[in-house]
């Protein structure tokens, strides 16, 4: 059996001034797995992903990703973590003022790979998302689902061990919905490990993933599929 | 090693089209950096011609004797004993009457006034050079020299060399507090234009740091900026001090002419504008790593 490529242990998420998001959370993901977080608003979904992104730290407990605590981890060290990491945001967070190229290509930029394999890379991860005949596009001339698929362009493109969603599919109808969905799970195919936060219940019927229902920061449920 | 060095060009092009895209506030910001670095450079290189100019007049402590014209070759021999033999005199040169006029006959309008003159008016004369710029010293030798018999006049002819050199000194002083709070001035432009630069990158910063940007990687092209913002500035500031001394050399062609000089003023060398460029673009780099520190922590991903 691998070792988990996800753990908490006994986490919890303390926030200044007392709001409890996470408390005493404890749970395993395997490398390769695909698992949703599901919970109504403020159960703590996008607080758990932040804890994997080392966005905030844990008041309490152990997160392990990639075999590494990041709960004390260095300050230092978690710009290395988070290139393992691809990370899909409910508001996107693109540059606006870059081409949709440019956006894809800083991650690469990023970790000092030379322009022409960058190009390359960010060509096909656009080719991936069906945006290669916008590349040259600012982002603000696409749709709310191809800017979403810009998202994921941008968060495959290093080809991380991890895809972090945060609600990739709010805001989308449900004919693109499906699509971010499906490109999300064809990287789940070829081996990444995928993490989403979701409260779409279509989406859980349709995929059937293992599902994590949190409620007011605890694990109040959790669903495995049925091997097919 | 390599991606480092990838970053760095990545920085540099991205300084470059970052300057470019905004070339009127490039323009601005430059033109603020310049015109504060030319008061004290211009004020640098007035006063290292000044004193070029000075260098060419004896600094040391001088006393001029004038003997009487009665006074034959026994009685100059004894005045020159007597000088040699006071305390504090480091050399005593005789100058005969004939070189003087000699010499004052190549003082340019003079040649035509000495011409008309039957007899040599000058007298014989010694220059006593002193041990030590002590004004106590040269008063009282002075005054000793002056009773000395077959004397006629005593004159401590360098008072007015030490005055200009005084203040020459007085000058750098000025320039040097003139050059710090000018050079604090570009420091605080430099910082200002990453603050704002900083706060217009929010979000990309942002972003950066959530896809596994280090510090060093959002930081180095906001060290560049400033770097490259100080050396345009300090460029702009030998272009001023340039032009200006051209402009001052047409006017001072023909005021050293009067004086029969060829005398102008001298640009600052190769070196000195050397030294400028790196020191303005240090500042520059102060400038922005101040401001980077000040202000890069406070943006962390949500």
């Amino acid at each position: 059996m691998s070792a988990p490529i996800v753990s908490f242990s006994r986490v919890s998420k303390r926030y200044p001034g007392g709001f409890e998001a996470l408390h005493d959370l404890s749970f395993n993901v395997k490398p390769g797995e695909m698992v949703f977080l599901t919970g109504h608003s403020g159960a703590g979904k996008s607080t758990l992903l932040k804890l994997i992104a080392a966005m905030e730290r844990a008041s309490q407990g152990i997160v392990l990703v990639n075999g590494q605590n990041v709960s004390a981890m260095r300050d230092k060290a978690i710009p290395y973590l988070r290139r393992h990491l691809g990370l899909v945001f409910q508001d996107r967070k693109l540059l606006y003022d870059r081409s949709v190229f440019d956006n894809v290509m800083l991650p690469l930029t990023i970790t000092g790979l030379p322009f022409r394999d960058a190009a390359r890379r960010a060509r096909a991860a656009l080719d991936k998302v069906g945006l290669l005949d916008r590349e040259k596009a600012p982002p603000v001339t696409l749709s709310g689902g191809e800017q979403q698929r810009l998202c994921i362009a941008r968060a495959i493109v290093n080809r991380p061990a991890i895809l972090l969603a945060d609600e990739p599919t709010a805001s989308l109808d449900t004919g693109y919905a499906q699509a971010i969905m499906e490109m999300i799970h064809s990287f789940n195919q070829v081996g990444a490990t995928v993490l989403i936060a979701t409260h779409d219940q279509q989406l859980m019927d349709t995929w059937r993933p293992r599902v994590l229902r949190l409620d007011h920061g605890r694990l109040a449920g959790e669903t495995i599929p049925e091997p097919a | 090693m390599i991606a480092w060095l990838r970053h760095h060009r990545v920085s540099a092009v991205h300084t470059a089209a970052r300057l470019a895209r905004n070339p009127l506030a490039t323009l601005m910001n430059v033109a603020v950096i310049g015109v504060a670095l030319a008061l004290p450079l211009g004020g640098y290189a007035i006063l290292a011609n000044l004193k070029v100019l000075a260098g060419t007049i004896s600094t040391d402590p001088e006393i001029s004797i004038f003997l009487a014209a009665s006074a034959g070759k026994s009685q100059i021999m004894e005045v020159e004993s007597r000088l040699r033999q006071a305390a504090g005199v480091k050399a005593v040169q005789f100058v005969p009457k004939d070189v003087a006029l000699t010499s004052l006959r190549k003082t340019p309008g003079m040649a035509e006034v000495i011409a008309t003159l039957r007899d040599n008016p000058l007298p014989d004369a010694f220059v006593v050079t002193l041990e030590v710029h002590d004004p106590a010293l040269a008063g009282r030798l002075e005054g000793e020299f002056a009773r000395l018999s077959h004397v006629a006049h005593v004159e401590a002819d360098s008072l007015w060399v030490r005055r200009l050199d005084t203040l020459l000194r007085l000058g750098r002083t000025a320039i040097l507090i003139l050059g710090a709070v000018l050079g604090f001035a570009l420091v605080g432009v430099t910082f200002n234009t990453i603050r704002l630069q900083i706060l217009t990158q929010r979000d990309e910063i942002e972003v950066s740091k959530l896809i596994g940007a280090t510090d060093s990687f959002i930081q180095r092209p906001l060290f560049y900026l400033g770097a490259v913002q100080g050396l345009l500035g300090g460029g702009a500031a030998l272009a001023v001090v340039y032009l200006s001394i051209m402009v001052f050399n047409r006017d001072l062609v023909g005021i050293a002419a009067l004086y029969a000089s060829d005398f102008q003023l001298r640009p600052l060398d190769f070196f000195e504008s050397l030294a400028v460029l790196v020191f303005s673009g240090f500042l520059g780099w102060l400038g922005a790593y101040t401001s980077v520190s000040r202000h890069l922590h406070e943006i962390r991903p949500d």
